[in-house]
């Protein structure tokens, strides 16, 4: 074959070279990401026999009974509960303290400093995070016992552990992280000076807040907010442990299904969230567009 | 009744950030009402702190600032009337142009018809009006730089402060929003003071042109005053167009002296304001560049012409309607003559001829 006179690569060739490009990427997405997805989907059209056996086939059964389940719309409700709850607290906090920071902490060393001491909570297991507010909740625990020695109640407060607020704190306390770390992210890219010529032109702490750093940590929050719903959504291990079993979200039915063997269902049920999330996603990502922060 | 003046006065100020060195030390100035001021010096010499504690920005370690009568210090920005045009202009990215202008107004307070109808208005007077929805990053420089002063502006302050504003801009824009400025500062009637590092920048606009070196002010005065009779060596040399000689005196003769140098004569110098100067001091003179006439060896000199120094061209520069020539006719220091285009060409010299350069006895100018 004679070597092409031109510069340019043929379009075939071209062709080829864009897809050495993607190849990594489509090596990692493929196996761990579509390929399970796929798993799923068709499972969730498959019947079974009851007892764990798939018969391959195409019905809709699974998702008309999940749909038609009341348990169903239960559950939702009860984590987009759980959700919301737990992005206010983690969106407040989040940015407070990416505001704290960003602005008011002058030394670049002590913020980087307390930036890693925000990860603290990481270095331990999960597990042992949520086991450790049992001494601070519980029932003979440390507030129980505070409000009990000041004489403000006279009977332990059965309500702060195992418990939907239990589950709350469980929640903010593990992923404050996920909105910290992109909000500090986009604030810490605000340029001083702006903040400057907003004082310059008159403007009281509270209008900077608002006028200018949060519309320019819009992405960062957009980007927080994705991490904690799906997050959130996708869990059910807070959920069990921290509400005694108390309460449910939608993955903890599913794992249910998949622990008596329904796996058909089991499947409909995720696949019914992944939509649902994202749905969520891109309702987001189309109210903020958060390229500029990628790709900067 | 709010007063309206803008005159400035800086008593003693100085600022220290490390407790230990001065960035200000001790700066004395008055600007008057509706000046136009120039801040010069190179960087790090205090000028844009001396700027960034006039807007309220940064507070003087000692001393006071007057704006209008009123000391200032400890004042926030609004209360001072003063408004400030930063570097690279600072423009709120996620706002557009007409918002970025009405921001001022809108932290006031101002209704949204009356703050966006104010906006228009000063966005076509600086010409903006087809670009008023753009965000500033689909803006060019000079566009930039007009919303920036629109910005400034809007709150009808009694003194701008600009911190460097041309400095983002290609030559040819500098020079066209140079003339933009001082436009504006005429229709606004207001006190600019603008912090720039050009020279030309400086004498092309001030009324006050304010040189400075470590934290001091080495000298103020009108732009001519400055450039022309420069007091030291350092504003002389920082404002270019001079060449700075010095020598030790070698007699005083009534209302001129004589600097020893290696010249068959020396060089007479008048005393002009320089009351005191005895045999044996070393002193620095200025002659600008302009004034010295190049002659070939031989040739009688001009009428008035006293010192003569012969000198080995070093290097020829065509600047257009000048010719600049550097010479060796001081040791260690430069020596240039920027003669007219058409007196050069009429007897063009080359790269090491041997000249005499010369200049008229009274342009010469002894330096504190």
């Amino acid at each position: 074959m004679q070597p092409s006179p031109s510069p340019t690569l043929s379009p075939a060739r071209s062709n080829l070279a864009g897809w050495l490009y993607v190849s990594p990427l489509v090596l990692v997405l493929v196996p761990f990401f579509v390929a399970p997805i796929l798993v799923v989907l068709a499972a969730s059209f498959f019947a079974t026999d009851g007892f764990g056996g798939l018969t391959p086939g195409f019905t809709l059964a699974s998702y008309v009974e999940v749909l038609h389940s009341a348990l169903t719309l239960k559950l939702y409700l009860a984590t987009i509960k759980f959700t919301v709850l737990t992005w206010i607290f983690t969106l407040i906090i989040g940015f407070f303290v990416a505001y704290f920071l960003v602005f008011h902490v002058r030394n670049q060393l002590l913020a980087i400093g307390l930036f890693l001491l925000c990860t603290v909570p990481f270095w331990t297991s999960n597990i042992i995070r949520m086991i450790s507010w049992i001494p601070l909740l519980g029932k003979e625990g440390l507030i129980n016992q505070a409000l009990l020695a000041i004489g403000l109640i006279h009977q332990p407060l059965e309500i702060l552990l195992f418990s939907d607020l239990a589950v709350v704190i469980a929640y903010v306390h593990q992923l404050t992280i996920f909105m910290i770390v992109p909000i500090f992210n986009s604030m810490a890219r605000i340029d001083k000076k702006l903040i400057e010529a907003a004082i310059d032109a008159g403007a009281s702490r509270f209008d900077i807040m608002r006028l200018i750093v949060v519309p320019m940590s819009k992405s960062g929050i957009a980007l927080g907010t994705i991490f904690v719903v799906s997050i959130v959504m996708g869990d059910f291990f807070v959920v069990k442990v921290m509400s005694g079993g108390g309460s449910a979200s939608v993955v903890s039915a599913f794992y249910e299904d998949v622990g008596v063997l329904q796996y058909p269902t089991a499947a409909a049920s995720a696949v019914l969230l992944t939509l649902v999330l994202v749905a969520i996603v891109s309702l987001i990502l189309r109210t903020v567009d958060i390229r500029q922060e990628i790709t900067r | 009744m709010k007063n309206d003046r803008g005159d400035i006065e800086l008593a003693g100020v100085c600022k220290s950030f490390d407790g230990v060195t001065n960035v200000v030390d001790g700066v004395n100035l008055r600007i008057a009402d509706g000046a136009y001021c120039c801040f010069i010096g190179p960087s790090g010499c205090g000028k844009t702190t001396i700027l960034r504690m006039i807007a309220g920005h940064e507070d003087p370690t000692a001393g006071e600032i007057v704006i209008g009568g009123q000391n200032v210090v400890g004042l926030a920005p609004m209360q001072r009337r003063t408004a400030m045009m930063f570097q690279s202009y600072a423009l709120f990215p996620h706002l557009t142009v007409r918002e970025n202008i009405a921001f001022a107004l809108r932290v006031r307070g101002q209704s949204k018809t009356d703050r966006l109808r104010a906006a228009d208005a000063m966005i076509e007077k600086v010409r903006l009006t087809q670009f008023a929805d753009r965000l500033p990053a689909q803006l060019s420089g000079g566009q930039q730089q007009r919303v920036a002063l629109a910005r400034a502006a809007i709150t009808e302050p009694r003194v701008l402060l600009l911190d460097e504003p041309l400095s983002a801009l290609d030559e040819q824009l500098r020079v066209q929003m140079r003339q933009e400025l001082r436009r504006m500062q005429q229709e606004l009637g207001i006190t600019f003071i603008h912090v720039t590092h050009t020279q030309l920048e400086a004498i092309a606009l001030a009324d006050l042109v304010v040189v400075m070196e470590q934290g001091k002010i080495k000298q103020a005065g009108a732009a001519r005053d400055v450039y022309a009779h420069p007091h030291d060596r350092y504003v002389a040399e920082f404002m270019g167009g001079q060449n700075v000689l010095s020598g030790r005196v070698e007699k005083v003769n009534g209302a001129s002296f004589t600097l020893a140098q290696a010249a068959p004569s020396g060089i007479e110098v008048p005393l002009q304001a320089r009351s005191t100067v005895n045999v044996g001091d070393k002193v620095d003179i200025a002659v600008r560049r302009d004034d010295v006439a190049l002659v070939r060896p031989g040739r009688d000199l001009p009428p008035g012409y006293t010192t003569s120094l012969p000198s080995r061209v070093l290097a020829i520069e065509y600047q257009g309607y000048f010719v600049k020539v550097m010479l060796d006719t001081v040791p260690d220091d430069e020596f240039v003559a920027y003669v007219p285009e058409k007196t050069f060409f009429a007897d063009p010299f080359t790269v090491g001829d041997v000249v005499m350069a010369t200049w008229a006895t009274g342009s010469a100018l002894p330096l504190a």
